[in-house]
């Protein structure tokens, strides 16, 4: 009886100090700037989102350490949309209204960001999407660190086209909305490099698609014809070990035909056996296996930040490296926090990325990057094969549709629109 | 004295002869091996061209460097971190047991950070692999040197048709000499002789062969200006003829190969619900769980794995017990826990199990981290069996299918010959009967799920050889459990086999036409229609008990 009572009172202490605790930090809050974190914890993107969960953090930390922003401590505000769509434009209002946070990184699937969206511009907020997507889209309230498909699709289809030799395409992908835009531009880019339509073949499945046993039959016979073949993957994560799995099971090697994946990275490829995939490649803006002083400090500090001395890096976490950063250096240049003044600072900021050049946030709220196309190897990694000589401007609206070759995106004055159609010279807004 | 002169002249003639082939063989020794060391050390060195060149050198070497560009082709040649000697490493799991590339003497074992790996890009592979087919052309296995003659067919370079030339000479294995005829034919199809086309066609129609088909239907194309690429209209017509008579074989087999795939799929549905077929046909329970439990089958064969990650093939047989132990006893423990409380309350029951799902998930997620694992394939398992140009069968697929077979009889006959099974079948007819006659319910309950569940997780087993293993593993598949059930009649093994397999077929063969996201809606709609027309599905269960 004696126990439980003393039990009971040292319950009551623990309870009391964390009530004390909780409430100094509320009182602590007040002089910290709030950043807000939204990716996906639990669900199926969760095997891609959380990484940047714990970059975001590990970037707060280490600002922090360095004596954080504005002569106040950041504090990250981490929120779990637990994969759900209408639940990130849920979380989002309450992360702006709510929790007040100054700026969120987050979103990672196209669908996230669109449902995100209206929330932000409504309460004009600030969003970082680190993510390579479709393009066709500029909000005045959202940066784009990830790739537009200028950045990665594109010169990538030119590789293989120059430097493989390559004349049949099979466009193969997802279901959903950034394979959809893609293949449309990639379609568009390749009949306007003279390929005829009979030697493009172009194929979706749906998410986590896993038997593709006669899909990969058909790019088998497509592929037998005596002219070189490549297949440009936007299959989208899951759905991907199955697929390289049944290439390497039918004989499909990548000297025969060459898999280009824009969705496959680092972290995809430590969950998968990687023997039937050596050889076959994938086009980003940063590798883990590149060599540079920046890079190495990164990687070391992010195995040592997660305690895994073998846990990799990969594109996104990199976007958000830099996003994050040329978000702390636009809010030293505005001397505030404010999401109106941080739009304005931003735009010109320069950033050293991990591959040794300088990102730039561009007047259409992309940032330049360089393209790199690797070859995958056993060890998961790729190694850069093709590299472009300097970097490349994102480009918010594609060239190469014909609906959205006239129009630009340019948050600077006079124009200040995301989508002004130049033939035109009228401001349509924003289409989502 | 004359005679004796000359004698001594010879002597010493003789003697500087000797002098200078010792001297000479000497250089040769040093000339043989320094081309090969100046190319080892090109392929030590960073850039892709100066290896390119590395192994332009160790091709123009000839045989004895076929061991080294055959272990760089394989990725067994690395760089020492200490003193950059070549090695070839051979994979033993910690590290490498390592080998000197040039003197072949072996070096022992070494940690994996100590080694760089040589790394090759496509275009060396494709090169690579050419040289190594030159070089293995001499081969004493005939099946090394018929790939050999494979890898070089498809180059119209006349330095390699007179190397295939050469071989023919000597050549006593048919088949590789077959091989090597089929490549001079089709080189005689671009010949500028009318008859020796024709001939070459003629002789090439009964081939199997992709590179055939390629050719003849070049020579019934157009070019851009409209006229046809092989001018002679006979020649044209003869290729036509035998175009049509390939084709109809190549539509035979492909017919075949979507059999098969369909056929492989369908054993993939069967495996997925066979289990659910026992839980949810005759307990009458709806598991949304059901999916999860298949997860945990193919963790178990990735925690196997790693267990013993020496024996690959031992390890995935092995997991087969231990996944049904492991998902019977989470099952045993759901029933006895949750759905045994719920019997008579289907919703209930459909609620509960799917916050199990949940619970499952999310509880992988914190153990496994929501990464997908690596589950590799063992050799035996990879590859696909190549019966001709036109058909090969994935042996992934083929045992899944032979699997598939072997759980449904072993089922079958637990079902109808044991003690449990006769239990199970009672008390699925007739719960109140079965309890009067002294059929303890409540334990063949549990035991009946725990086999339902553990059938389960042996399908995770499979699964895990063929997609990814991770969280969600199990939402894949739980919809299409569901609907084989479903379609095959609740309460009957039969049916699920049955209904498993036609839709497996009829996704396949609607898969060409329709596409991928089409051809599975197209089969929802016929199961919906279907069980409109008939509730009970193909297979009903006839009887009194079976009404009610």
């Amino acid at each position: 009886m004696n126990r439980i009572s003393e039990k009971l009172r040292k319950l009551s202490i623990v309870g009391a100090v964390a009530l004390l605790t909780v409430a100094s930090g509320t009182v602590r809050a007040e002089d910290t700037i709030k950043v807000g974190v939204l990716h996906s914890l639990s669900g199926t993107m969760a095997i891609s989102e959380t990484t940047l969960k714990d970059t975001m953090l590990m970037l707060i930390d280490e600002q922090n350490k360095k004596g954080g922003l504005l002569g106040k401590k950041l504090e990250a505000v981490v929120v779990d949309p637990a994969s759900n769509w209408p639940l990130f434009a849920e979380k989002a209002r309450e992360l702006l209204t709510k929790d007040k946070v100054a700026a969120i990184f987050g979103c990672w699937t196209s669908v996230s960001r669109k449902s995100v969206l209206p929330v932000i511009e409504e309460l004009n907020g600030l969003l970082f999407y680190p993510v390579q997507y479709e393009g066709e889209e500029s909000s005045k309230n959202v940066f784009y660190t990830g790739a537009a498909p200028n950045q990665q699709a594109i010169p990538a289809v030119d590789y293989l086209m120059n430097d493989l030799k390559v004349k049949r395409w099979v466009l193969a992908g997802t279901d959903y909305v950034y394979p959809r835009t893609t293949n449309k531009i990639l379609e568009a880019y390749l009949k306007s490099k003279g390929v005829a339509k009979k030697d493009i073949m172009i194929n979706y499945t749906p998410f986590g698609h896993s038997d593709w046993q006669s899909i990969v039959a058909d790019v088998k016979k497509f592929g037998s014809t005596g002219k070189k073949t490549a297949v440009v993957s936007t299959i989208n994560g899951d759905a991907n070990i199955p697929f390289y799995k049944e290439l390497g099971n039918q004989g499909i090697s990548a000297e025969k035909i060459p898999v280009i994946a824009f969705s496959v990275g680092e972290e995809e490829l430590s969950g998968m056996d990687t023997k039937p995939l050596v050889g076959h490649l994938a086009a980003w803006n940063y590798f883990m296996s590149i060599d540079s002083t920046k890079n190495a400090a990164f990687i070391k500090q992010w195995q040592e930040y997660t305690k895994n001395p073998k846990r990799v890096s990969n594109d996104p976490m990199e976007a958000h490296y830099i996003g994050f950063n040329m978000w702390v250096k636009a809010v030293e240049k505005a001397g505030t926090t404010d999401p109106a003044a941080v739009q304005k600072a931003i735009i010109g900021v320069e950033f050293p990325n991990l591959t040794g050049g300088t990102s730039k946030m561009l007047v259409n709220h992309h940032i330049s990057k360089p393209v790199l196309i690797g070859e995958i190897q056993d060890d998961g990694q790729l190694m850069t094969v093709w590299q472009t000589n300097k970097l490349v401007d994102g480009d918010a609206w594609s060239d190469f549709l014909p609906e959205s070759k006239p129009i630009i995106a340019d948050w600077t004055p006079p124009i200040s629109c995301g989508n002004y159609n130049t033939k035109t010279k009228k401001c349509s807004g924003q289409t989502y | 004295m004359k005679a004796n002169s000359i004698k001594g002249y010879c002597r010493l003639a003789a003697f500087l002869m000797l002098l200078f082939s010792l001297a000479s063989y000497g250089d040769q020794e040093v000339s043989t091996q320094q081309p090969l060391l100046d190319a080892l050390n090109n392929l030590k060195q960073g850039s892709m061209s100066e290896r390119e060149q590395a192994i332009t050198q160790l091709a123009g070497i000839g045989q004895s460097s076929l061991g080294i560009l055959q272990a760089l082709l394989d990725g067994k040649l690395f760089t020492l971190k200490s003193d950059a000697k070549l090695v070839i490493g051979i994979d033993n799991n910690q590290g490498y047991d390592i080998s000197d590339a040039v003197s072949g003497t072996a070096l022992g074992a070494i940690e994996r950070a100590d080694v760089n790996k040589i790394n090759l890009t496509n275009k060396l592979r494709v090169s690579l692999r050419k040289i190594i087919g030159e070089l293995e052309l001499s081969a004493d296995d005939p099946l090394i040197r018929l790939a050999a003659v494979k890898a070089m067919g498809n180059e119209d370079d006349d330095a390699v048709l007179a190397l295939l030339q050469a071989r023919a000479g000597v050549e006593k294995d048919a088949t590789v000499l077959k091989a090597i005829n089929v490549v001079f034919l089709l080189k005689e199809m671009n010949s500028s002789d009318k008859a020796v086309r024709i001939k070459a066609i003629e002789a090439l129609k009964e081939q199997n062969n992709l590179d055939v088909v390629n050719r003849l239907n070049v020579m019934v194309e157009k070019d851009e200006g409209g006229n046809y690429l092989e001018t002679d209209v006979e020649v044209r017509n003869i290729a036509k003829a035998a175009l049509i008579k390939i084709n109809s074989r190549l539509q035979l087999y492909s017919t075949i190969e979507t059999v098969f795939f369909g056929l492989s799929l369908g054993a993939v549905l069967v495996l997925a619900a066979i289990g659910l077929a026992i839980t949810f046909g005759v307990m009458g329970v709806i598991n949304m769980a059901h999916g999860e439990l298949m997860m945990l089958g193919a963790y178990t064969t990735y925690v196997m794995q790693q267990l013993m990650p020496n024996h690959l093939g031992v390890s995935v047989l092995l997991s087969i017990p231990a996944a049904f132990m492991i998902s019977a006893l989470v099952g045993i423990a759901i029933e006895r826990g949750i759905i045994r409380f719920l019997y008579g309350r289907p919703l209930e029951t459909l609620l509960a199990t799917f916050g199990v799902s949940l619970i499952l998930q999310q509880s992988v997620r914190s153990i496994f981290s929501p990464l997908n694992r690596s589950v590799a394939t063992p050799e035996w398992m990879s590859g696909s069996w190549q019966i001709n140009d036109f058909l090969s069968l994935t042996w992934n697929r083929f045992y899944i299918l032979v699997f598939c077979l072997m759980v449904f009889v072993l089922l079958l006959q637990i079902l109808k010959r044991t003690r449990l099974g006769l239990e199970v079948r009672a008390v699925a007819q007739n719960r109140n009967m079965a309890r009067a006659m002294g059929i303890p319910t409540a334990k063949v309950d549990a035991l009946t799920f725990g086999l339902g569940s553990g059938i389960a997780g042996v399908a995770g087993v499979a699964l895990s050889q063929i997609t990814n293993v991770g969280p969600n593993l199990g939402q894949a598949y739980i919809v299409d459990s569901f609907m084989v059930v479903v379609f095959g009649g609740v309460g009957n093994l039969w049916g699920t086999l049955v209904a498993g397999f036609v839709l497996g077929i009829a996704n396949k063969f609607l898969e060409p036409f329709a596409g991928a996201v089409l051809a599975k809606i197209l089969v929802l709609v016929f199961i919906i229609l279907f069980i409109q027309k008939r509730p009970r599905g193909l297979f009903p269960q006839k009887g009194r008990a079976a009404d009610s």
